[in-house]
């Protein structure tokens, strides 16, 4: 096991490494543009000098790395936070992203199973087919159309929740208080939608295999009811797929969604990225990239890696 | 018991049936049926795909013969008409698709707006024109009107407000416009052809006028509340009521007649141009020879919505098509080659793809956008940033096919008999594998819509312009003022989300189709 999850990081590291390199090297290529102030010119001229901006990519990108293991510098916002680290900006955005995505999360997981299991209960009969239906709807319906319609009947029609999230000045400098709870909901519910609709029909999907194994007709022969064998069999068998999909979820929960963000200015990683890059703020946008990639891989090598915790038969990957 | 059964037959009842013809296997009478045809039945079977399919054939034909069912030129756009709802002629009459929206109008906003209706019945400029004339006219923006309220504004003032409905083509109303004196002397002569009215009279210039860049005020007004002189010559003001005439502001010459233009300056005496105040209906007519018409309403910048939507549709679904053919494609042939020769040259294929699919999508569009869009064109552009990873799902399923089949003897029969790889590849491997990434295909064509409509969303790919639009592009124009105007958001969002549906239907109904054993499983 040890050295199957060596063997899967080292990878992970190795493509991480070149998908840097590459963004690296395309962000590198394009034009840069000084800003107006000549304080900040001055600054800026120095800075680049220090990174080697007038040198071959490469060296640059040598750099870049150095720096990175060396001080943990992955270069300066010049626009979005003027002249803070650009770590720092990223890491100021971790939190709003992660909250919203963790409460939708919250939300999603519990109402997904449960519809999931008792679609695949009920299968065939009319409850199901109306989920099923549902389920179809609200997959195939893009994110962004849930969004307006919260906007349109929780802020227009009723006025219970603001329209937008609230800056961290206006609900009291912190992203815990109640004010900012209630303007997350609107966000939180927009991704909600989509998400509990993915569950159940994974849920219902599995369940309704596993209900059909032998296993569990030997389980109902030995004496056991129909609902202590779907609880005690049928369900823990379906859950090996689910438990790792949600864990890997949970990993991705940090990249955010960019058009969530986007309509309801949640400042969090996703509106960093479109700033950035309307900004042309390059270093912020590089790291963003990195994050994103990193992310996503991280998540790719969880999903495999449980599956082998839970059902320790599994091995993803291997052949 | 079975003697006495046989014996009741006579041997002469029995006769032979084929003595003189010869028996041979009967053909049989329907054709075979193979994996596609078998495929298709079960396809049939399925209410649901072949009512997808059905709608995705309409929107498809929608988008292509929607520019018949419009006069607007397919980049036609009037600024003046931006942002309204549906107007058609000849549904008008009966209460649907004639721009109305509903508003709450003060005593002083609703004078305002039925005063179009008025000055448009004035083209003389006599100033004698009643309410109910003016309700009458066609150029009358006011289709409904409530009966007042009551309501207590900020200065505990009490103040009447009426609740109506107002078409948002006829508010439009009056504008100014300099024109050039050929140009002029076309209009007059145009008036005189159509008898339809164009140029109505210049308001004067003084206190009266609350807004000198507004054609509208034609009335005497202060600070916009409707005023009449008495005989006292002291202003009091209009009151909304049945009979309402409203004093008129018209320039007049020393005849007291309406001056219809007067020259700007500029030029000499024959160059200058002609200042003059135009119905705008009417002006739209004669500048374009047709009548404003959107079935759909119109969009933020003052395109015909339903061209627009067409365009958009038309471009999403290219752009899907293209992507999961050319996927499709690339696919087959990476995951064969992998597949087949296998060892190091999948070890390596392997690593090539697994980096490629480490970079997110969204970083590879962004990338390719900013450094190629002004060389190639967005769309293009957007074109390789789906082929640059998006093969590799129907690579990994065409190679596990491809494990699946190659040890198996029918494989190795052909071998056998001399087939080359190429021949094992395409003629006996592929086509196993084919009920798989067909499926896959076609599940790649909602995702490319979505995606597409987000990045053009969110503009990190750029598509709005006189020629090209993406639903995505009308949805983020719509942003910020669709709750005022609603069909903007609706229109797009509704057509996005039935196409998402159906071609997720149809996904699942191929997928079921194909691969009866995986029916209601998803991976």
């Amino acid at each position: 096991m040890l050295k199957y999850v060596i063997k899967r990081l080292v990878l992970m590291l190795f493509t991480l490494f070149i998908i840097i390199m590459m963004t690296f090297i395309l962000v590198h290529m394009l034009p840069r543009e000084m800003p107006l102030e000549k304080n900040l010119q001055a600054v800026i001229q120095q800075r680049w000098e220090a990174l080697g901006y007038n040198k071959p990519v490469l060296t640059q990108f040598w750099i870049y790395l150095k720096n990175i293991f060396t001080k943990w510098d992955f270069g300066t916002s010049w626009y979005i936070a003027p002249r803070k680290g650009a770590w720092e900006v990223l890491e100021n955005g971790f939190l709003p992203t992660l909250l919203v995505n963790l409460y939708s999360m919250i939300l999603a997981v519990p109402v997904g199973i449960a519809l999931g299991v008792y679609a695949a209960i009920r299968k065939n009969k009319w409850d199901d087919s109306l989920i099923s239906t549902l389920v179809m709807v609200f997959i195939s319906v893009p994110s962004y159309v849930y969004a307006f319609l919260v906007q349109y009947f929780l802020y227009f029609k009723l006025g219970w929740l603001p329209l937008q999230m609230y800056s961290l000045a206006d609900a009291g400098g912190s992203y815990f208080t109640w004010k900012m709870f209630t303007s997350m909901i609107p966000p939180v519910l927009a991704l909600s939608f989509g998400s509990i609709a993915h569950y159940t029909r994974f849920v219902r999907a599995e369940l309704t295999e596993s209900l059909t194994s032998e296993y569990m007709l030997l389980a109902r022969t030995k004496g056991l009811t129909r609902a202590q064998a779907t609880a005690r069999h049928a369900l823990k068998n379906a859950m090996v797929p689910v438990l790792p999909s949600i864990l890997s979820e949970f990993i991705g929960l940090l990249s955010g969604s960019l058009i969530i963000e986007q309509i309801f200015s949640i400042p969090g990683v996703g509106q960093l990225y479109i700033k950035s890059l309307n900004l042309f703020d390059y270093d912020v946008f590089m790291i963003d990239c990195v994050f994103y990639t990193f992310i996503g891989l991280l998540a790719g090598i969880v999903l495999d890696l449980s599956y082998g915790f839970i059902d320790p038969r599994i091995r993803m990957g291997e052949r | 018991m079975a003697d006495t059964k046989v014996k009741a037959l006579s041997p002469e009842k029995f006769e032979f049936v084929n003595m003189n013809t010869r028996l041979t296997d009967v053909k049989f009478d329907d054709k075979p049926i193979g994996y596609f045809k078998d495929a298709w039945i079960r396809f049939r079977k399925s209410k649901a795909a072949v009512v997808a399919t059905g709608i995705i054939i309409l929107i498809f034909l929608f988008s292509i013969t929607a520019p018949l069912f419009t006069k607007n030129p397919a980049t036609f756009m009037d600024t003046y008409y931006a942002k309204k709802g549906p107007y058609i002629n000849g549904l008008r009459e009966h209460g649907i698709a004639n721009g109305a929206v509903n508003r709450d109008f003060s005593e002083i906003g609703l004078i305002a707006k039925v005063a179009i209706g008025m000055g448009a019945e004035d083209w003389e400029g006599t100033g004698k024109v009643t309410l109910e004339e003016g309700m009458a006219s066609e150029h009358q923006p006011m289709i409904s009107i409530s009966d007042p309220y009551i309501q207590i504004d900020a200065t505990k003032k009490e103040k009447k407000y009426y609740h109506g409905q107002i078409n948002a083509y006829a508010e439009v109303g009056f504008i100014y416009k300099s024109v050039e004196q050929e140009e002029f002397k076309r209009m007059q002569e145009w008036e005189k052809e159509t008898g339809l009215h164009l140029l109505y009279p210049l308001i004067e210039d003084n206190n009266y006028t609350p807004d000198k860049s507004d054609a509208n005020y034609w009335f005497k007004c202060k600070k916009y509340q409707p005023i009449y002189i008495n005989e006292k010559g002291k202003a009091k003001n209009v009151e909304y009521a049945p009979g309402m005439v409203l004093e008129d502001n018209y320039k007049r010459d020393a005849e007291g007649n309406a001056i219809k233009w007067e020259y700007t300056g500029g030029g000499s005496f024959d160059t200058a141009h002609i200042k003059v105040r135009v119905l705008y209906r009417n002006y739209f007519i004669y500048k374009n020879n047709f009548e404003p018409q959107y079935l759909f309403g119109t969009d933020s910048q003052g395109y015909d919505l339903m061209l627009r939507l067409a365009g958009g549709l038309r471009l999403s679904l290219l752009l899907a098509v293209c992507v999961s053919v050319i996927n499709f494609i690339l696919g087959a042939f990476y995951g064969s080659i992998e597949g087949f020769y296998g060892g190091w040259i999948d070890l390596f294929m392997e690593r090539v793809s697994d980096i490629l699919q480490g970079v997110p999508f969204i970083i590879v569009a962004t990338l390719f956008q900013i450094h190629l869009a002004t060389k190639v064109g967005a769309v293009p552009c957007l074109l390789f940033a789906y082929i640059l990873n998006g093969w590799i799902g129907i690579a990994y399923r065409v190679r596990t096919q491809f494990y699946r089949f190659k040890k198996q003897e029918f494989v190795l029969a052909a071998k056998t008999l001399g087939a080359r790889d190429m021949r094992l590849i395409w003629k006996h491997i592929f086509p196993n594998s084919l009920g798989t990434i067909v499926t896959s295909t076609a599940l790649i064509i909602p995702s490319v819509i979505f995606s597409e409509s987000m990045l053009s969303y969110l503009g990190i790919v750029k598509l709005g312009s006189a020629t090209t639009t993406s639903l995505g592009t009308l949805l983020a124009d719509a942003s910020a003022i669709w709750t005022n105007y609603p069909h903007l958001m609706i229109l797009p969002a509704l057509f996005i989300s039935l196409l998402m549906i159906s071609f997720n239907l149809f996904g699942n109904g191929l997928r079921d189709a194909f691969n009866p054993s995986l029916r209601n499983v998803e991976d």
